[in-house]
């Protein structure tokens, strides 16, 4: 219609479509069009509402539910309420619409006919090149489809290998430790004794020594009173030991020398406190050293912390702070603890040959397993990734892993399809989850025009935050728009060519028309 | 909003200025009010103070040898004498059946606060007249009618009497209390001792335990000089000054009135619990049924029984309870019955006591004697209902917040792809920048005269929030001039008042100042008010006002306004934001266009400045029941612009309470859809076709009858009728309607009954009258009156009844705003009496301007149907306006069939044509076109 002339006049009466006119026959009784009932001509259009269809008022704003056809010559024809007929306000680019309120409506159709035309021309545009794109897109996600299939069955087949070899190395390890096992065994057997018998030789030097300090006078015994003047040992706490309790812990006796010493020994030599006022060494010192058994070489630890420290240094100044500085990473001499003068002895070279032998063998069966998980990662990610629904003809399989951004006046949106949206303060601050994948959610003829994500980050007295992907055909893929139409309920507005049309050759332009 | 603000201040405000932990404490206590936040009278030293008087015998006594009478004024003074504090009384009788009774002490220390603004006028009075006198009292004659004012000396009370009746007694159970001002004794010596008691003069009953104390000071007894509240002390320099009085209605059973409060419309008996409360507040998440205090306070009570209707006007702007005792309260309604059969029963009889913190008694007695005598009553001494631009009537489209212009746009939009009409579309608190009220949010919002136009283009308006608190900001304009002409609000030292509200720190305008209304008026002046157009206006929320770490959430009592405390003034500052408000409207079209705000808070005499809604409601099913009573005890005391927000303000609405609220706000008087900041999207197409459609059916159902409810409102700002109202309004001797608030009448002719109950399946509405009968207005189905109907409902049902005997013009056809409806036809529905009559009145003026008022620019007519013959004749003669309306049809139910319709006009007859359902004995007359200003008949034949 758009390349029609000039308009010919029809005549039929105001607001009536061209496709209804038969209807409408001047002169002859029309019926209502639902045949609710017939009236005489000049009751069409009289203003006044007779069919409960409105048909009899296509002119007039009579009937509440009748319809306006305005022509629109130029531009597109369309059909407003009723109500619209006469109101003041301009709803047709033809004007048709207010012929008796006084507005000044102006005819537009022409310019907006050229715009649609434009807009319209565009989007052909856009479509035929995003199409291709698409076409693309489609092989190419085939391909790669087919390439991951192929991948996964080649690992699956290595897979099996790996999981061989993993098992015949859990024998050589298992094997390999059991000796070592032993031989560790015996060493520390061997050494808790020879630590036992030096613990046996102290405490004799201990009690020879308390000997000599609780025999004040010297006479060789140790007498009743002597040991009264160790208050420590008072078993009731009273904090006085008196004579019978001193009798008590000397075995009923008076005194004893040396050798009968022995008995009273063990009764005292939890509570004695030497005279001489030794330190005790577990009290003091080493309240830094974390025990020396960690199997990390700190050395390197502390190395790599200094470089850090010094490279990061002019960036993170506040960041460090005055516990850092005091506290260096330089001590790491750990203070020997005094009763186990002596560290267990380094092994003998057969024990250490049979431990190396087996450190080789964990080494190797470790090194193993972990191909092997990583291997399991792998297929388990490809399998994941062929498992989504990327469309139709797979043609959304590009936008897996990617990432797109739009920056706002205060946000920066982040969404990743197939996986999840963001929200960032664009001057600083937590980024907060907008929704995670959920599901295509379109309209039933074509589900793949909507991504919903959802349960995102809470929101308070409210729901989870929820975004709405709402994809347009476009050349780029770009996020377009974002917005919150709903408290906590986003929508982004997302190009692809992936949703692009096959572009129909439909009577859009003039041309084609000619050519058909 | 907000508010708050409509919104939500506590939370806000805890969210802004707490801790997490606090969040949790909301969570726990969801969607019910926090009581802790706000008084009992217990908490309330004042209240408590007086309440734990009983009645007794009263220790004043009037000095009749002090008896002044000048034409209409007596004067008489009053002695304490436990205290020997002389009182002076007063006693006017008022135009048009009104007493008016001051009492204040002779000599106060300083004056006491009386309150300004609320009457239009000195109410004019009548002579008075002394009917006799002895020692024992005074009788005198009160106006032409056998009414007299029995005033008693020893001791002192005042009964007023027609014929052999006592129609209301004060004092009669010797609660008249005043507590006198006096200096605080601990820190000043009184050398004469003249001090008795520190405490309530009245209470004669405490006397022993009031001197035990006395020897201690008044800085032993609580609350005096300083209280406490939370965290929140009131220094109290004038010490205690409260008041109280108590009034009896013999033969009273039923009370109504003194909203605000989110209760029954029927008012309960107070005993055992707290009294019903007035102190204007901010409360979040309010709770339903009880009488706790609420945005706004009109200190009015109505009295009704059969035979008359009176009314009780406490003009007090402070802290206020009203205590309520009945002595049929506990009775059931056979324990009546047995009281009656045995004849022992005593007269039914309701007390009533009112106690304010402050200020002086003085009240006026309405006597009546038919409900429609005490509105005009009181709309005498306060004035009437403003009358709102027409389009204000319509369909208001508001929410927490629309987003930015765009949003507003695609809002305006979907109303028009949806075809459903509205009028206004509403901006809450972000719409400004940094809540700086009076500016627009630079990104959301930068061009908002092209919005505006944008909206103007459509016919429709907008509406944008103002607030009082003011943002301290020296960058901003507001704040900088108010500073500067130090219009603040002082704290008790001095110094401007400032809390915290929306935009943080915050000033308070000082509205009790005139000087500062007019420059807040002035502000609204397109010039000053940037981006303003005219199809913007105004919303006045937070004018409580609302400080969200104040005492509970509203101003400390000790600020000053001038010499003034707040405590004095405290239930007025609202409405006087909103009078500055609607004065600034009207100033800046030079006084020719009517004014728009809506408000939160309000006193007596607000419905002269526009219109008020319910606050902060929320979507429950009892929220859209309560709202019934809530806007029918506001309209019994002059606020006939009343709503509720529609579908709740906190929470999701289900679909079936959305569309059942809009089925019930669309037969109420303002409105508006409104929803909270955190709740999903609402506008009315989102839930689904079926129920678009049936939204759009009820909002178009209420553009039809904007004929109808214009004329009612021009009649509530003429006459001070109410336009919702209880049925006993229109059925005062029919008892049976005297506790109905689940339905109403719109005006006289129309009844409403809503469905607000989930899954209902059937409602049964009462329809008064016997002898009467009533049209189902969407079947026109014929009922009796004086019954009760069950009515089967589906979703799409709302049982609206069109009385017999009334005509309603409607227009028709709806578009998509009211002004698009301005020049079209009208309708007529004469729905005839069981004798054939009916009656009715149209009124059309241009919708918008004051020209109805200063130039007489208005058509109004009688409409009625007599002797099968519907005339249109003219009840304003001088009155000129021509309208393009005509009249498109008449639709006439419970007609029988003429032969013949013939249009008399201009000495010429025409015929016309017309069709008759006689399954339901409708005729229709079709087209028969005359003019809607024309004087013409249809004749019947």
């Amino acid at each position: 219609m758009l390349h029609l002339g000039t308009p010919v006049e029809i005549q039929r009466p105001r607001g009536v479509p061209l496709t209804k006119k038969q209807f409408y026959v001047e002169n002859k009784p029309f019926t209502c069009l639902d045949g609710s009932r017939t009236i005489s001509f000049d009751r069409v259009n009289d203003d006044y509402c007779d069919c409960k269809d409105g048909s009899d008022e296509p002119g007039t704003a009579a009937c509440p539910n009748g319809s306006f056809h305005c022509t629109n010559a130029g531009y597109r024809p369309m059909f407003i309420p009723s109500s619209r007929i006469n109101d003041g306000i301009c709803d047709c680019c033809d004007t048709t619409d207010e012929y008796n309120s006084g507005a000044k409506c102006e005819n537009t159709c022409k310019e907006l006919g050229r715009k649609e035309r434009e807009v319209l021309q565009k989007m052909a545009e856009i479509t035929k090149e995003g199409f291709l794109l698409k076409q693309h897109l489609i092989e190419e996600a085939k391909k790669g489809q087919q390439e991951k299939q192929s991948k996964v069955t080649d690992m699956q087949g290595n897979k099996k290998q790996l999981d061989e070899k993993v098992e015949v190395l859990r024998t050589v390890k298992e094997t390999a430790e059991q000796p070592e096992k032993e031989a560790k065994e015996r060493h520390l057997k061997a050494w808790e004794e020879q630590k036992a018998a030096i613990r046996l030789e102290k405490d004799k030097a201990k009690m020879a020594e308390a000997f000599l300090e609780l025999d004040d006078n010297a006479d060789g015994f140790v007498s009743v009173s002597e040991l009264q003047s160790h208050a420590e040992l008072d078993a009731d706490a009273d904090g006085t030991l008196t004579e019978t309790e001193a009798q008590g812990l000397m075995g009923g006796a008076e005194q004893v020398d040396t050798s009968t010493f022995e008995s009273v020994w063990p009764n005292i030599k939890d509570k004695y406190h030497s005279e001489v006022m030794e330190t005790p060494p577990d009290e003091v010192k080493e309240p830094v050293v974390d025990n020396d058994s960690e199997p990390y070489p700190e050395d390197d630890i502390s190395e790599e912390e200094d470089e850090e420290d010094e490279d990061d240094y002019h960036e993170d100044d506040d960041k460090v702070s005055c516990g850092c500085v005091q506290a260096p990473p330089t001590i790491k001499t750990p203070e020997k603890n005094h009763e186990d003068e002596e560290a267990m002895p380094s092994y003998d070279a057969d024990t250490q040959a049979l431990i190396d032998a087996a450190q080789k063998a964990r080494d190797d069966f470790e090194e193993a397993e972990k191909a092997l998980r990583e291997m399991d990662d792998q297929i388990r990610n490809i399998e994941k990734e062929l498992s989504f629904d990327f469309g139709p003809d797979a043609e959304f399989t590009y936008l897996y892993s990617q990432c797109y951004e739009l920056t706002t006046g205060e946000y920066i949106y982040r969404l990743c399809p197939f996986n999840r949206v963001s929200q960032k303060p664009k001057y600083g601050g937590s980024e907060t989850n907008l929704g995670t994948w959920g599901s295509w959610s379109g309209p039933e003829n074509n589900k793949y025009l909507l991504m919903k994500y959802d349960h995102g980050t809470g929101c308070w007295q409210g729901p989870n935050r929820s975004t709405t992907v709402k994809l347009t055909c476009g050349k780029e893929t770009v996020v377009t728009s974002t917005s919150e139409p709903s408290r906590c309920e986003y929508l982004i507005e997302f190009t692809t060519p992936a949703v692009c049309q096959e572009p129909a050759n439909t009577d859009l332009s003039p041309h084609d028309h000619e050519e058909l | 909003m907000q508010t708050s603000h409509c919104h939500t201040p506590l939370n806000n405000y805890r969210m802004g200025l707490l801790s997490v932990f606090c969040v949790c404490l909301f969570f726990s206590s969801a969607f019910a009010v926090d009581r802790g936040n706000f008084k009992t009278c217990d908490q309330s030293s004042f209240c408590k103070r007086q309440r734990a008087l009983k009645p007794g015998q009263s220790p004043y006594r009037a000095l009749l040898e002090t008896l002044e009478l000048s034409d209409s004024r007596l004067t008489l003074q009053l002695i304490n004498d436990n205290n020997k504090v002389h009182l002076l009384l007063e006693l006017y009788r008022l135009q048009g059946n009104m007493t008016r009774v001051k009492i204040n002490e002779l000599k106060p220390l300083k004056p006491r606060f009386e309150v300004p603004d609320v009457l239009i006028a000195e109410p004019p009075t009548e002579p008075l007249s002394v009917l006799s006198k002895d020692d024992n009292g005074i009788v005198l004659s009160l106006g032409a009618e056998s009414q007299r004012l029995i005033v008693s000396a020893r001791p002192f009370r005042l009964d007023i009497m027609e014929g052999p009746e006592v129609l209301l007694s004060l004092n009669s159970r010797g609660l008249l209390a005043f507590e006198h001002l006096h200096l605080r004794k601990d820190t000043q010596a009184q050398p004469d001792g003249a001090e008795v008691k520190e405490s309530v003069d009245g209470d004669q009953q405490q006397d022993e335990v009031e001197k035990d104390e006395d020897g201690e000071g008044d800085k032993e007894q609580d609350g005096l000089w300083e209280e406490t509240f939370k965290s929140h002390t009131d220094t109290k320099p004038n010490g205690p000054t409260s008041i109280s009085l108590d009034f009896s209605l013999p033969g009273v059973e039923h009370v109504y009135g003194i909203p605000e409060h989110a209760d029954d419309l029927k008012l309960k008996t107070t005993d055992g619990g707290d009294p019903y409360r007035l102190y204007n507040l901010d409360v979040f998440q309010y709770e339903l049924y009880n009488p706790m205090a609420l945005y706004g306070s009109i200190p009015v009570m109505l009295a009704h029984n059969t035979q008359r209707t009176m009314g009780i006007f406490w003009l007090n702007a402070a802290e206020t309870w009203v205590d309520i005792s009945s002595n049929t309260a506990g009775k059931t309604v056979f324990g009546k019955m047995l009281d009656f059969v045995q004849g022992s029963s005593e007269k039914p009889q309701t007390d009533i006591r009112w106690i304010s913190e402050s200020g002086i008694i003085d009240v006026f007695i309405m006597l009546g004697p038919k409900p429609s005598d005490v509105f005009s009553q009181y709309a005498s001494l306060t004035g009437t209902q403003s009358f709102p631009p027409l389009a204000s009537l319509g369909y208001h489209q508001c929410r927490w917040n629309y987003n930015d212009q765009e949003d507003v746009k695609s809002v305006d939009q979907g109303f028009d792809q949806h075809d459903i009409p509205y009028d206004f579309i509403w901006l809450d608190i972000e719409h400004a920048d940094g809540k700086r009220y009076f500016t627009w949010d630079p990104h959301k919002f930068s061009q908002p005269k092209e919005m505006l136009q944008g909206l103007m283009d459509k016919r429709r308006k907008m509406v944008a929030i103002v607030d009082p608190h003011i943002k301290v900001d020296s960058g901003y304009k507001i704040h900088s001039e108010i500073t500067s002409k130090d219009f603040y609000v002082k704290n008790k030292d001095g110094r401007n008042y400032e809390g915290w509200c929306w935009p943080g720190n915050s000033g308070y305008p000082d509205f009790t100042i005139p000087e500062m209304r007019a420059w807040w008026a002035s502000m609204f002046a397109y010039d000053q008010y940037e981006g303003s157009m005219e199809n913007l206006f105004t919303w006045n929320d937070m004018n409580e006002p609302s400080v969200f770490n104040g005492p509970e959430v509203t101003m400390h009592k000790d600020a000053l306004h001038g010499k003034w405390e707040h405590r004095e003034i405290h239930n007025i500052y609202g409405l006087y934001v909103q009078m500055a408000t609607a004065e600034g409207q009207i100033q800046r079209s030079g006084g020719v266009e009517r004014p728009f705000v809506l408000t939160r808070a309000f006193f007596a005499g607000s419905q002269r400045f526009g219109a008020v809604w319910t606050g902060d409601n929320a979507a429950e099913w009892g929220h859209l029941k309560i709202s019934i009573p809530m806007c029918l005890s506001l309209g019994l005391v002059g606020v006939s612009f009343c709503g509720a927000d529609i579908g709740g303000f906190f929470k999701n609405p289900s679909t079936e309470l959305l569309v059942r609220w809009y089925q019930t706000g669309a037969y109420q008087p303002f409105f508006r859809a409104h929803a909270h900041l955190d709740t999903t999207r609402r506008e009315p197409w989102l839930f689904g076709p079926e129920n678009t459609a049936l939204i759009r059916e009820v909002i178009r159902q209420r553009y039809a009858l904007l004929p109808y409810w214009y004329q009612l409102f021009f009649q509530a700002y003429r006459t001070g009728m109410p336009v919702m109202r209880p049925l006993w309004v229109d059925y005062p001797k029919d008892t049976v309607t005297f506790t109905i608030d689940d339905e109403f009448l719109i005006g006289s002719d129309l009844l409403v009954h809503p469905i607000t109950e989930e899954g209902s399946r059937g409602v049964t509405a009462y329809l008064p009258g016997a002898g009467e009968v009533w049209y189902d207005v969407h079947t026109f189905q014929k009922h009796n009156g004086a019954q009760n109907l069950y009515i089967p409902v589906t979703l799409s049902s709302i049982p609206v009844f069109q009385r017999g005997g009334s005509i309603i013009p409607r227009k028709d056809r709806v578009r998509r705003s009211s002004a698009c409806m301005e020049n079209d036809p009208y309708t007529l529905y004469v729905a005839l009496s069981p004798k054939k009559f009916a009656r009715g009145k149209l009124y059309i003026d241009d919708g918008h301007s004051f020209n109805y008022d200063t130039k007489k620019e208005f058509i109004h007519r009688s409409l009625t149907f007599a002797n099968n013959a519907l005339t249109s004749s003219n009840l304003c003669p001088d009155c000129n306006f021509l309208t393009s309306s005509w009249i498109e049809k008449v639709l006439i139910l419970g007609a029988s069939k003429p032969s013949k319709v013939v249009l008399k006009m201009d000495g010429k007859e025409t015929p016309v044509d017309f069709e008759f359902d006689s399954s339901m004995s409708v005729l229709t007359l079709r087209k028969p076109g005359m003019n809607a200003g024309d004087d013409w008949t249809l004749l019947l034949q």
